[in-house]
């Protein structure tokens, strides 16, 4: 067993068990931790594969950036936990067996038999001096600059649709909107409640009411 | 550093981007629209609507004006440019063009009047157009997500609302899993034949036996359509996201989308995945049967009227599947009939609940309908044509278009399919049906006359009047449906 051999076993290993992590932890803070140390050993699995570039990037923009982010969310959010998972023991023999159904079959698919080294050639080592980035600039810029500037539209579709879902106009503000007033409508200012007559008046002031019945008619 | 700029100039990267002008055009306009919007002071939006319905139109002349006679492969042949494409972009545009014609009075009386309503209809067009002429898996999944990305947001809208929010989230996670098998399907493929590009995968499958994996990938991959299409099994989102959604929203939801995911499973299944054609019809198969039987059934006891237009969509996707399952461009042309005419019907017949609602009120109940033909006859008249079109009955185009799909599946040899659907079309007309009974054999409850917008006369006029008028002849469009398919 070489020692390329070891690493990618070690590395393959701690990205299963931190994903399993992900989604067993009780704590949520302990979950996105999970998940970093998955990616970050996923970038290790990358670096074996000589993709030096997106293995950086991973622990960079994932890493670095992404999930740190998450992590603040998580924190700053009270999310409670332990009510989403409510149903969970109800719910587990059907997940299990869906589960095992699907792992059997994507395992069916890709066991070595048909999807192995004999049948997929194993990917070309690069000579000295292959510069990735040069390669993925080439290919992004080159050969697949549609489908990178159509994910560049995405990106902008993506901000327009947040901030339009999450912008509320400014707060501080305590002028009139004269669009509102324009578009309210009577049931939003007028509240017409049925209620009974109140008799115990009537009785007291009965003169009263007779002239007022009287000028109404 | 010098190697490296001569291989940037070479003239390999240089680029004719005239076929590509549409979609260039469309960006531009749109990027251009949202500057203007903010800094517009108008707070009617009627700047930004017409803007829209401007850029729209233009986008739609320069389709028409470049239409492609040929079939090219363009851009490292991640971009297709033939008549299929085209047609699907003009009639997506139409499409979106009148989605906002009843949009507008809709969104101008509730609290979701934003331009962004209106670019996040741009921006959806725009990816139904680089999905539809997307040649390469990577490409074709983009556009598929840009697509959804707007659609999305178009449904959330209304965030104040429960049921909105409700739908969004549905529609959003499911939409997110559809384009997870999807998109585990194409790594799948990628993996066992190292091709993005449809041509190349299907060469691969004229050289090569296909692989169990590969016809496994094949599965996720019908599985993320039929989510996107609504078919049973994976129906469950439609009947509350139509429901829930703006109904500005689910006019476009319920037409648009469907012609451009039509795009997308020929292009995958006809372009890629010919070589194992067998494999797919069996797929499709069990789809168009469930979709049948469950849409039409369910739809039987519905009493909310957007809901029984959901599960009609169901329905008419297990028909429309019919033609793709004949495997044939006789039935291919039978589908993309099918799919064009379903969504003119069905933007009329949600658009015909916007035109009913008055005020903030909405209409969802059958029972709202009732005497619409004693209070407005000429809108009950071409409400009822819409309802008749979708059961199938002559002289409207619905009835032209279940009969070629029927005929496309029975000349394939699948008799079984054909008997299922002629009797599913018969228990559908009974729901249909009992719409057109309670507009004009139902008593009014409330006598006074309906007032609706210009937009909205002048859409449902266009949609209720090109039903009876493509019924009456349908030779010229059931000619270009056929014309497109030619170089399958």
């Amino acid at each position: 067993m070489n020692i390329e051999a070891i690493v990618f076993y070690l590395f393959s290993a701690i990205t299963i068990i931190a994903a399993i992590g992900v989604i067993t932890v009780k704590n949520s803070v302990q979950a996105v931790l999970c998940l970093v140390l998955t990616f970050f050993s996923a970038s290790a699995l990358w670096l074996l594969l000589e993709a030096e570039f997106l293995a950086i990037t991973l622990v960079l923009v994932y890493v670095g950036a992404v999930m740190v982010l998450f992590l603040f969310v998580v924190m700053m959010l009270d999310v409670d936990f332990a009510a989403l998972k409510q149903g969970f023991a109800k719910q587990l023999p059907l997940g299990l067996l869906v589960g095992f159904a699907l792992f059997g079959a994507v395992y069916w698919v890709i066991r070595s038999q048909v999807f192995g080294t004999d049948k997929i050639p194993e990917p070309a080592k690069h000579e000295q001096g292959y510069s990735n980035v040069e390669e993925l600039g080439r290919l992004l810029y080159g050969e697949y600059f549609y489908p990178f500037e159509i994910a560049g539209v995405i990106l902008l579709v993506a901000i327009i649709a947040a901030i339009s879902l999450t912008f509320r106009g400014r707060r501080e503000r305590k002028g009139q909107s004269v669009r509102e007033q324009h578009r309210v409508t009577k049931e939003e200012r007028l509240k017409i409640v049925s209620m009974d007559s109140e008799e115990q008046y009537a009785d007291m002031e009965i003169t009263d009411t007779k002239q007022d019945e009287e000028t109404t008619l | 550093m010098s190697t490296l700029l001569a291989s940037l100039t070479a003239p390999t990267i240089s680029h004719d981007f005239w076929p590509l002008l549409p979609e260039l055009f469309l960006l531009t306009a749109a990027s251009i629209l949202l500057i203007v919007d903010v800094f517009s002071t108008d707070i009617d939006r009627k700047l930004s609507y017409n803007l829209a319905q401007l850029i729209l139109i233009s986008t739609g002349v320069i389709v028409l004006f470049q239409f492609p006679t040929s079939q090219d492969f363009l851009y490292h042949r991640h971009f297709i440019n033939d008549p299929l494409s085209a047609t699907i972009k003009v009639s997506v545009i139409v499409l979106a063009s009148i989605s906002l014609m009843f949009a507008r009075p809709y969104i101008l009386q509730r609290k979701i009047l934003r331009g962004e309503y209106y670019l996040l209809h741009l921006f959806a067009v725009l990816g139904m157009m680089v999905l539809v002429s997307g040649a390469s898996l990577l490409s074709l999944y983009l556009g598929l997500e840009l697509m959804s990305l707007c659609l999305y947001a178009l449904v959330a809208m209304r965030r104040r609302e429960k049921l909105s929010a409700e739908a969004a989230v549905k529609y959003f996670v499911m939409g997110a899993i559809a384009s997870g098998f999807i998109l585990y399907g194409i790594s799948f493929v990628y993996g066992v034949t190292g091709k993005i590009h449809l041509a190349d995968i299907a060469a691969y499958l004229t050289e090569n036996e296909a692989s169990l994996t590969l016809r496994f990938a094949l599965v996720f991959l019908v599985t993320g359509l039929a989510f996107k299409f609504g078919a049973v099994p994976f129906q469950m989102w439609v009947p509350d996201v139509y429901h829930g959604a703006p109904t500005s929203t689910t006019v476009f939801l319920a037409s648009a989308p469907k012609v451009a995911a039509f795009g997308l499973a020929i292009r995958i299944l006809v372009f890629g995945f010919a070589g194992i054609l067998a494999d797919w019809q069996s797929l499709l198969m069990i789809l168009a049967v469930l979709s049948m039987l469950v849409g039409n059934l369910v739809a039987l006891a519905q009493t909310n009227i957007k809901r029984l237009l959901a599960y009609s969509a169901i329905a008419h996707m297990g028909y429309f599947l019919l033609g793709l399952i004949a495997g044939n461009s006789e039935g291919y042309s039978a589908s993309f009939f099918y799919i064009l005419t379903y969504a003119i019907t069905s933007l009329g017949g949600f658009g015909c609940l916007i035109y009913l609602a008055k005020g903030q009120q909405e209409i969802n109940q059958i029972d709202d309908l009732k005497g619409l033909g004693m209070r407005n006859p000429w809108a009950g008249l071409l409400i009822s044509f819409l309802f008749l079109s979708m059961a199938g009955l002559p002289p409207f185009v619905g009835f032209w278009a279940k009969l070629e799909v029927i005929k496309a599946v029975l000349n394939s040899g699948h008799i079984w399919l054909a008997i299922i659907a002629a009797a599913m079309s018969i228990i559908g007309l009974f729901y249909y049906l009992k719409v057109v009974k309670v507009i004009f054999f139902d008593k009014p409850e409330i006598e006074n006359p309906i007032r609706a917008e210009r937009s909205l006369r002048l859409g449902l006029g266009i949609t209720g009047i090109a039903v009876a008028v493509l019924g009456l002849f349908p030779a010229q469009l059931m000619d270009l449906c056929q014309k497109v398919f030619q170089y399958i």
